[in-house]
C-alpha cells in the first residue's frame, strides 16, 4: 500500500475536516452576499433619493388672480379665449417679442396655458415637500400649508412631465424644461462620437492587425490604456487649451462665415468629449478584434486575401458589434460627464435650442449641477426630474448595447 | 511567377531551415515532392510537420520572428525570392486547416469570396457548383446554397474549406491534419476525397494518424526530432509509402511505424 494513504484522514476524522470546510465555504458565500446586498441598497438609496425629490406637495399661490383676467375656470379656456386673454393683457413690446419667438397663432393650447400663468398669473412657489413626507404625513402638511399659506394652493406634483421634456430653459422653476439641455447633450455626443468612433477603431485596427510587437507599439499601447483613467477635468484643460482657443477660428465657426461665436460652441465640447472617449473606443476595439478568431484570418489569407482584404471582408465585420457595443458604452459614459463641460464653458442659461455645431450649448448635467446649487427648492425638485431624464437616457443607451450584443453574437 | 514547367516535381525543398528567432524548428530538409501525388508528413507531436507545411504557402510569416533560409522551388522559382509575394504565394498554393474554418457566410459566398478577391472573371454559379461537386458536396448542399455554412456538419464544412479551396485553381493543396477533428465517417469521405483531387492537384499532407497515411499517401515524409538535442525536427526518411511502412531504412521510422516509439 502507498505509505501516503496513511495521510489522508479517514472516518470521523474525514467527516470533521470535511464539516471545517463547508463551514468555510458557507462564511465565504454569506460574505459575498453581503457585497451584493450593500451594491444594490446603496443603487437603491440613490433611486429612492431622486424619486424623492421629483415628486411630492407644493404649496403656491398666484400673484395675480386667475379672475382678474377672466371669468371661466383657467383649465376651461380653449386656444383663442386663452390668446384674447395674452393679447389684452401684455404689454405690446413683451407680445411682440414672443411674436417674433414663434407666432402666437401657431403655438399649441398648452404652450399658451404656460405664457398666462409664468406671464399675467405668475406663480410663486412657496414649498416643496419630499415624496415620502408627502405620502407619510400628508395631513400634517396639507395643515402646516394651510396655517402658513392661507392663499396658497397645495398640490401633489410630479416635477417630471412631458412638458418639463419639451419646454425649453427659464429663470422660474416651475416653467423651465430640460428640452435644451437634452438637444445639448445629444448634439454633444453627436459630435463626439462622430470623432471619436472612425479615429478609435482606425487606431484599433492598426495596433491589432498590423502594428509589430516592438518597444515603440508597446509604449503607445499603455499609453493608451494609462489615458482611459485620465480624469475627465484633465481632458477640459485639453479641450479648453485646443478645441475653445488654439482652434477658436475653426470652432467658432468664423473660418465658416458665423460670426456672434467664441470657441465655447458645442462643436469644442463633442470634440473635448470625443478625445475624452476615444481611449476607450480604441481599448473596447481592439478587444472586439481580438475576440475575432485567427481561424478565420488564415482562412482568408489561405485563398490569397491581402491583409487588407482580410480586414474590410472578415475582421472588421465580424468585431462590428463588439466595436459599436463599446461605443455606446463610451457614449454613455460621455453623456454624464460634467467637469470638462465647466472647463469647455458650457453656458447654464440657454432657452434656444442648439441649432448647429457652432451654437452655444447647454447639456443635462450642467443644468443639473446649476439647478442643484440655486437656493430654492422648487430648483431642487426639478434637478431631481433632469437626473431621472439622464438616467432613463443611460439606461436606455446601455440596453441598446445589450440588445446589440445579443443580437450579433456570432458562434465561429 | 514563371510557368517553367519542372516535369517530375511540383515543388523541392533545399536545405531548408525554418527558425522562429534564433530557434531552428525545422533544419536541413531536402525533398521533392511529386506532381499529382499526395505526400504524407508523419512524426511525432513538436517535430515541425506542421512548421514546414506552412512554409510551403508562406503561412509562417504571420509568426513574427519567423524566417527561412534554404529554398523552396516552385516551377523552379525561390518562393522566400525577393521579388515574390506571398499573396500570389498562396493564390498558388492553397490550404486547408486542422479546424474547419468556413468564412460566417453562406455556402455560396464561401466558394466565391475567394474567387472574386482574385479577381476571378469566369460565371460564378458555374464556379460554385464545380467546386462544390469538386468537393464531393454538391448534392448535399445544392438546395441550401444561401444557408449559412455554419449549418453544416463538420464533415461538410471541412469540405466545404476544400472546395473553397480548389474554386481558387492552385496547384498544390496543402492539408495540416485535414481530418482530425472530424468522426470516422467523415474522415474517411475526406479520404475518398483526396484520392480524387490527386488527379488535379498535388497534395501535402500533415498528419499524426499513421494508418491514414498508410491508406492515403503515395509518398511519406518521416519527421523526427534531431538526435543532438537541439529540439529541432528535421526529416529522418522520405520515400514510397509502402516502403516507409514495410521497409524502412531508418530505425526509428520503423520503431515509429511500428509503434515501438519512445
Amino acid at each position: 500500500m502507498n505509505p501516503n494513504r496513511g495521510h489522508y484522514p479517514e472516518g470521523e476524522a474525514l467527516h470533521r475536516s470535511l464539516n471545517g470546510r463547508y463551514r468555510s465555504a458557507s462564511i465565504w458565500q454569506a460574505l459575498f452576499f453581503s457585497a451584493l446586498v450593500v451594491a444594490i441598497l446603496s443603487l437603491a438609496a440613490l433611486l429612492y433619493n431622486v424619486m424623492d425629490g421629483a415628486f411630492g406637495y407644493v404649496a403656491f399661490e398666484y400673484k395675480n388672480d386667475p379672475s382678474e383676467f377672466t371669468a371661466k375656470p383657467l383649465d376651461d379656456l380653449n386656444k383663442q379665449e386663452l390668446l384674447d386673454i395674452l393679447t389684452a393683457n401684455l404689454s405690446s413690446g413683451a407680445f411682440k417679442k414672443l411674436e417674433n419667438d414663434k407666432a402666437m397663432e401657431k403655438r399649441s393650447r398648452p404652450d399658451l396655458y404656460t405664457l398666462v400663468l409664468e406671464r399675467l398669473i405668475q406663480i410663486d412657489t412657496k414649498q416643496t415637500w419630499s415624496m415620502t413626507d408627502s405620502i407619510l404625513h400628508s395631513k400634517d402638511i396639507k395643515a402646516e400649508a394651510a396655517a402658513k399659506y392661507p392663499k396658497a394652493k397645495l398640490e401633489f406634483r410630479s416635477w417630471l412631465t412631458p412638458v418639463f421634456l419639451t419646454t425649453p430653459m427659464s429663470s422660474k422653476a416651475e416653467f423651465a424644461g430640460v428640452r435644451t439641455a437634452i438637444l445639448g447633450s445629444l448634439w454633444m455626443v453627436g459630435i463626439a462620437i462622430l470623432f471619436a468612433l472612425p479615429i478609435g477603431t482606425g487606431a484599433a485596427v492598426y495596433l491589432q492587425e498590423y502594428a509589430n510587437k516592438n518597444f515603440i507599439n508597446r509604449v503607445i499601447q499603455t499609453n493608451i490604456n494609462n489615458l482611459a483613467g485620465v480624469p475627465s477635468i484633465v481632458y477640459g484643460m485639453l479641450g479648453l487649451a485646443i478645441f475653445v482657443r488654439a482652434l477658436e477660428p475653426l470652432t467658432s465657426g468664423s473660418l465658416f462665415g458665423v460670426t456672434d461665436a467664441n470657441g465655447r460652441t458645442i462643436l469644442s465640447a463633442g470634440l473635448t468629449m470625443g478625445t475624452l472617449v476615444l481611449p476607450l473606443i480604441i481599448i473596447n476595439a481592439q478587444e472586439a478584434i481580438k475576440a475575432v478568431p485567427d481561424s478565420l484570418r488564415q482562412a482568408a489569407f489561405g485563398v490569397g486575401a491581402t491583409r487588407w482584404q482580410t480586414v474590410w471582408h472578415h475582421v472588421l465585420p465580424n468585431a462590428l458589434p463588439g466595436i459599436l457595443t463599446g461605443s455606446i458604452l463610451a457614449v454613455s459614459r460621455a453623456i454624464g460627464e460634467t467637469a470638462p463641460l465647466i472647463v469647455v464653458g458650457a453656458s447654464t442659461f440657454i432657452s434656444i435650442d442648439p441649432d448647429g455645431p457652432f451654437s452655444k450649448f447647454t447639456a443635462l448635467p450642467i443644468q443639473i449641477y446649476q439647478w442643484t446649487t440655486r437656493a430654492q427648492s422648487e430648483f431642487h425638485a426639478i434637478a431631481a426630474g433632469a437626473i431621472i431624464v439622464l438616467l432613463v437616457l443611460l439606461l436606455t443607451l446601455n440596453a441598446t448595447a445589450i440588445l446589440l450584443r445579443n443580437r450579433f453574437q456570432k458562434k465561429y | 511567377m514563371q510557368n517553367i514547367q519542372s516535369p517530375e516535381y511540383a515543388i523541392e525543398t533545399k536545405n531548408l531551415f525554418i527558425f522562429y528567432g534564433s530557434f531552428a524548428a525545422v533544419s536541413e530538409v531536402n525533398m521533392k515532392i511529386e506532381k499529382q501525388k499526395i505526400t504524407a508528413i508523419i512524426g511525432p507531436s513538436g517535430c515541425g510537420k506542421s512548421t514546414l507545411l506552412r512554409a510551403f504557402n508562406r503561412m509562417n510569416d504571420f509568426v513574427p520572428s519567423s524566417y527561412v533560409t534554404g529554398e523552396i522551388l516552385l516551377h523552379g522559382q525561390n518562393l522566400y525570392g525577393k521579388d515574390i509575394d506571398p499573396v500570389e504565394v498562396r493564390r498558388k498554393i492553397g490550404m486547408v486547416f486542422q479546424k474547419p474554418n468556413p468564412f460566417p457566410k453562406s455556402i455560396y459566398e464561401n466558394i466565391t469570396w475567394g474567387a472574386r478577391i482574385n479577381g476571378f472573371k469566369g460565371n460564378m454559379d458555374e464556379l460554385v457548383e464545380q467546386s462544390l461537386r469538386g468537393a464531393a458536396l454538391w448534392d448535399e448542399v445544392k438546395d441550401k446554397l444561401r444557408k449559412s455554412a455554419y449549418e453544416l456538419s463538420g464533415g461538410q464544412q471541412q469540405r466545404l474549406c476544400i472546395a473553397r479551396t480548389i474554386a481558387i485553381q492552385p496547384d498544390i493543396i496543402l492539408m495540416d491534419e485535414p481530418a482530425s477533428a472530424l468522426d470516422p465517417i467523415s474522415t474517411l469521405r475526406i479520404e475518398e476525397l483526396m484520392q480524387e483531387l490527386k488527379k488535379n492537384y498535388t497534395i501535402i499532407i500533415v498528419t499524426h494518424n499513421m494508418q491514414q497515411a498508410a491508406r492515403v499517401s503515395d509518398y511519406t515524409a518521416m519527421m523526427m526530432l534531431e538526435k543532438d538535442g537541439s529540439r529541432s525536427g528535421t526529416v529522418i526518411e522520405f520515400s514510397e509509402t509502402k516502403r516507409i511502412f514495410t521497409n524502412p531504412k531508418d530505425k526509428r521510422t520503423e520503431d515509429y511505424v511500428t509503434g515501438r516509439f519512445g
